[in-house]
């Protein structure tokens, strides 16, 4: 069930070429919502128990103890949904594109197995072969389909990104060397943690590096705005939405559990990069004019908020609840940002489709010409602050009221000060409210029609999945939670 | 003593099938010579069948000198399988020429000594070896008779002449304080000799040993000999000599244990990388790209070398290594014959105008930067491992940012083939079914790893 879930966009992907002309973009729809349907399924089978479902393993390099060792859980089973429904959402998005469809599809169908198999992945070495495929993957998507500066963008991107893996791959190795006997398998590292001491501070430096690369926080982001910049829309949603998943999903699922040790000594450094990332984030993207920049700013400041959940988490003599509250809102909010981001992502794409540009400055009034348009840039915006009722808000309170509440002097005072970054981002969220959708009539508002049926179709079921974790919660969190409290029982070790 | 010649069968086919040629090409028209391709061939064939039988018994040593383990059983599939495809490309370039038999035996000649040179235990084999693989190659570099094939010839043939007799004197050093030249008996004698002649002496071997690998200070000929020589050449002396010299380090590091080889090698692997990697920075020719990223791709090599008997990764990171380094290289080496385009500029539209081709330039570029599920890929978590393991984080750290700085040069191949065609000249067939052989080898050893390191 697992490997179909993972590998049927690829099959798709590889039927692609002796697909008729016109079938292409149905038929990739179609691989999409079937995966979807299938994740759905599987979430159905997991039911809200802890422990893991649908495993798989099978001998891949048994020389180093390296196998294709899947499975699913409260941790994983979020992020495959997400990952479905942004790529389903995708394939809807582009339904009326026209510049190389065919190998545009294909690309995407090979993305979405790579981000579905890493967020499955049981073994180290399988996480960092998805990992990497991923930057090829999306390297390929900016530089051929890109805008503007694509190719340095898309250098930019690879190289950095890359250099990330690499410093990644040397963790995950240290990791392998130190287990004993040594082994890439995540379970059997988690059982019996590896390395204490100097050795699995190195470790965690190491991890840490390529997966706050990947996340990015301060200050390992610079690769991030100029590559959301120039990749095409449905290109950045998915680079924000899952790919940026990776690096916050790889800190719950291996540096917490495997160097419990290491992270609760270096707990304060996660939240004060934490903190850093979400004041930095929000107040540079107060300061931008192309509201795609805006909004891949707010991106760092979002993944702040993870890292600072997730520090907090490491403070073993604080409150257990309040602890568990911090990983659970950590992961509500990896669904969360994924979900709004990509639905701003794919919004700032219909604005560079009408009118050719970013510019807040050269849009005003869109609501008067594009109500519908309008509608939705305010609840995605609305979702990203965090308004109460949409699923921001959830994420967000259960990370300072986990962080604050663990009841340390550390956390107290990073937890209080990070919620300044809230009151930015509502600021830079309503002053585009205010130069784009409202006011007068800008030189290109005339320009801006409304939006077609592929786009609303795409967007609504978003913003509506974020209103209804907004609304109802427990759906989610009632997964989420067996694995919280596993997560910070393994940190307490 | 061991004295059983079937235990040579892989080396002995190659050998007759070299002299049968040599011999039938004699007495074959001009335009019937192709026949002697076939008898190579079919040596080099029924040698891999032979290596691949001996691969399943237990290791022995033949003739007090030759070990049949399974550096040699690596060295021997590695060297054979990829002058098999050497000699597929060479039949398109030498078709009809009047030295075409010579062409195919020169090549076979220098497999075994290359074949040899990985699979010596001995001193005096080791140099015996080195000649036997060095001499034909210089002469195939400058087999097209050209201004650049000529210098190419003269630079690799001056280059090999100086660091072949340094690395004879060192021999002559070792085998004198170590009173011996089987590596056993330097193992012992060499730990009670003087240190410091034991470090001359080992710096003065790998002069010779460090040409064949084209690793610093022995890279200079690698450039103008990749891009001087005809292409097909290019590939086999950018590939098959450097399986023979890294496996020949490999076993001297691990069977003798000097006690300056880790530091000494760590040091060479390192400037090795980092040269290769600055150099390839600029280029704009495709062979010299691919001349300098063979020099990088030698650094990272070395790495597993250096840590020789220090290590139970060592051993499976260098032959996984280097059989995937072999594989990667002709896959891309076998794009650059079958386009016939030097420029990198040239090889826009190359994707769109022959898309197998251009696929499998992408998977073999991508395989150097070390993409899985590529077989260098695994190769290169062996040798990180190694690093790591050996003690020498320093080492991997370096390697782990060369390897990011290598992607930008190898992306400015990459980016052009998605551009619009130039001039669409289709590939020559016989090199594109080579490339994608590779490339599909490349992937295939990558996923399959599991079965090929057990």
């Amino acid at each position: 069930m697992l490997a179909l879930v993972i590998f049927l966009p690829l099959a798709v992907a590889c039927a692609l070429p002796a697909v008729p002309g016109r079938a292409v973009a149905w038929t990739w729809i179609g691989a999409a919502v079937l995966d979807l349907a299938l994740v759905a399924a599987m979430w159905v089978g997991h039911g809200t128990g802890g422990g893991v479902s649908f495993e798989t393993n099978v001998r891949w390099i048994p020389s180093v103890r390296a196998g294709y060792h899947v499975g699913v859980d409260g941790l994983s089973l979020p992020l495959l949904a997400l990952t479905a429904v942004l790529f389903a959402a995708c394939a809807v998005y582009s339904l009326r594109r026209t510049h190389r469809v065919r190998a545009f599809a294909i690309l995407f169908l090979f993305l979405e197995t790579v981000c579905l198999g890493l967020f499955a992945a049981l073994d180290l070495l399988l996480f960092f072969v998805f990992f990497d495929l991923s930057i090829v993957g999306m390297y390929f998507v900016i530089l051929l389909w890109g805008h503007g500066d694509r190719s340095r963008s898309a250098l930019k991107f690879f190289l950095y990104t890359f250099l990330g893996s690499l410093v990644l791959l040397l963790g995950f190795i240290g990791l392998y060397l130190g287990a004993d006997p040594n082994t890439f398998d995540m379970v059997e590292l988690t059982r019996t943690p590896p390395l204490h001491g100097g050795l699995g501070g190195l470790t965690l430096l190491a991890i840490g590096i390529g997966l706050g690369i990947k996340t990015p926080v301060v200050p390992f982001h610079t690769w991030l705005p100029p590559a959301h910049t120039d990749a095409p829309a449905a290109g950045s949603a998915i680079l924000a939405g899952v790919m940026l998943k990776m690096g916050t999903y790889g800190f719950v699922r291996i540096a917490m559990p495997m160097l419990p040790d290491a992270w609760r000594r270096y707990a304060l450094v996660m939240l004060i990069v934490g903190l850093v990332s979400v004041l930095y984030g929000a107040l540079v993207a107060l300061a931008q004019d192309n509201v795609k920049r805006l909004v891949a700013y707010t991106s760092v400041n979002h993944m702040g908020y993870i890292l600072l959940a997730l520090g907090a988490a490491g403070y073993a003599s604080g409150d257990a609840g309040a602890r568990r509250l911090a990983v659970t809102g950590a992961v509500t909010q990896m669904v969360s940002h994924g979900l709004v981001t990509g639905a701003l992502f794919l919004l700032c794409g219909v604005l560079d489709d009408r009118a050719g540009t970013y510019d807040l400055g050269r849009f005003g009034g869109i609501a008067h010409n594009a109500p519908v348009l309008a509608w939705l840039i305010g609840i995605a915006a609305f979702a990203s602050l965090g308004l109460p009722g949409l699923s921001g808000f959830i994420a967000e309170f259960q990370i300072f009221a986990g962080t604050i509440g663990t009841g340390t002097a550390a956390t107290a005072v990073t937890g209080a000060l990070a919620v300044l970054g809230i009151l930015i981002t509502a600021a830079l969220f309503l002053r585009v409210l205010h130069r784009a959708v409202l006011g007068p009539p800008g030189e290109l508002t005339a320009r801006v029609s409304e939006v077609r049926r592929p786009e609303l179709a795409a967007l609504v079921p978003l913003l509506a999945l974020s209103l209804l974790i907004g609304v109802v919660p427990r759906v989610l969190l009632d997964t989420i939670e067996p694995l919280s409290a596993a997560v910070v029982a393994l940190v307490g070790r | 003593m061991n004295e059983n010649p079937a235990d040579l069968a892989p080396e002995l086919c190659v050998l007759i099938a070299a002299v049968l040629g040599l011999a039938g090409g004699l007495f074959l028209p001009r335009r019937r010579q192709w026949q002697v391709a076939v008898v190579c061939a079919a040596g080099l064939v029924a040698g891999l069948a032979a290596a691949g039988v001996a691969a399943t018994r237990a290791d022995l040593m033949a003739f007090d000198a030759f070990a049949v383990d399974p550096v040699t059983h690596v060295t021997r599939i590695t060297v054979l399988g990829s002058t098999l495809a050497v000699v597929a490309l060479a039949r398109g370039q030498v078709r009809d020429h009047p030295r075409e038999t010579e062409h195919y035996v020169l090549i076979l000649l220098s497999a075994l000594g290359t074949v040899v040179l990985g699979a010596t235990s001995d001193l005096l084999v080791l140099v015996a070896a080195y000649l036997l693989a060095s001499i034909p190659a210089y002469a195939l570099a400058g087999f097209g008779k050209d201004a650049p094939g000529t210098e190419a010839a003269l630079k690799y043939y001056l280059m090999g002449a100086l660091l072949g007799v340094l690395m004879l004197a060192g021999v002559t050093l070792l085998s004198g304080i170590g009173r011996g030249t089987a590596y056993p008996v330097l193992r012992v004698g060499l730990a009670d000799a003087p240190q410091a002649a034991v470090a001359a002496g080992v710096v003065a071997l790998l002069a010779g040993l460090l040409f064949k690998a084209g690793a610093v200070p022995g890279h200079f000929w690698v450039p103008d000999v990749a891009e001087g020589a005809p292409p097909a050449i290019a590939a086999y002396v950018t590939t098959v000599p450097k399986i023979g010299a890294f496996a020949a380090l490999y076993r001297f590091g691990a069977e003798t244990l000097p006690d300056a080889w880790p530091a000494l090698l760590a040091v060479v692997a390192a400037a090795t990388m980092t040269l290769g990697n600055l150099a390839a920075f600029g280029q704009d020719n495709v062979r010299r790209l691919l001349a300098y990223s063979t020099v990088s791709q030698a650094g990272y090599l070395l790495v597993p070398v250096a840590m020789a008997g220090r290590t139970d990764l060592a051993q499976p990171a260098v032959l996984y290594y280097v059989a995937a380094y072999a594989v990667t290289n002709l896959g891309a080496f076998a794009v650059v014959v079958a386009t016939g385009r030097d420029d990198l500029a040239e090889y826009a539209g190359l994707l769109r105008g022959s898309p197998l081709v251009g696929l499998s330039l992408v998977v073999c570029l991508l395989g150097f930067i070390g993409t899985p599920p590529t077989a260098v890929f695994v190769g290169k978590v062996l040798m990180f491992g190694a690093a790591l393991d050996g003690h020498y984080a320093w080492l991997a750290v370096v390697a782990a940012v060369n390897t990011a700085a290598s992607v930008f040069y190898y992306l400015r191949w990459i980016v052009p083939l998605f551009r619009r065609p130039s001039v669409p000249s289709p590939p020559a067939r016989g090199a594109s079914a080579v490339a994608v052989t590779a490339a599909l080898c490349s992937l295939a050893l990558g996923i399959g790893s599991g079965i090929a390191l057990s």
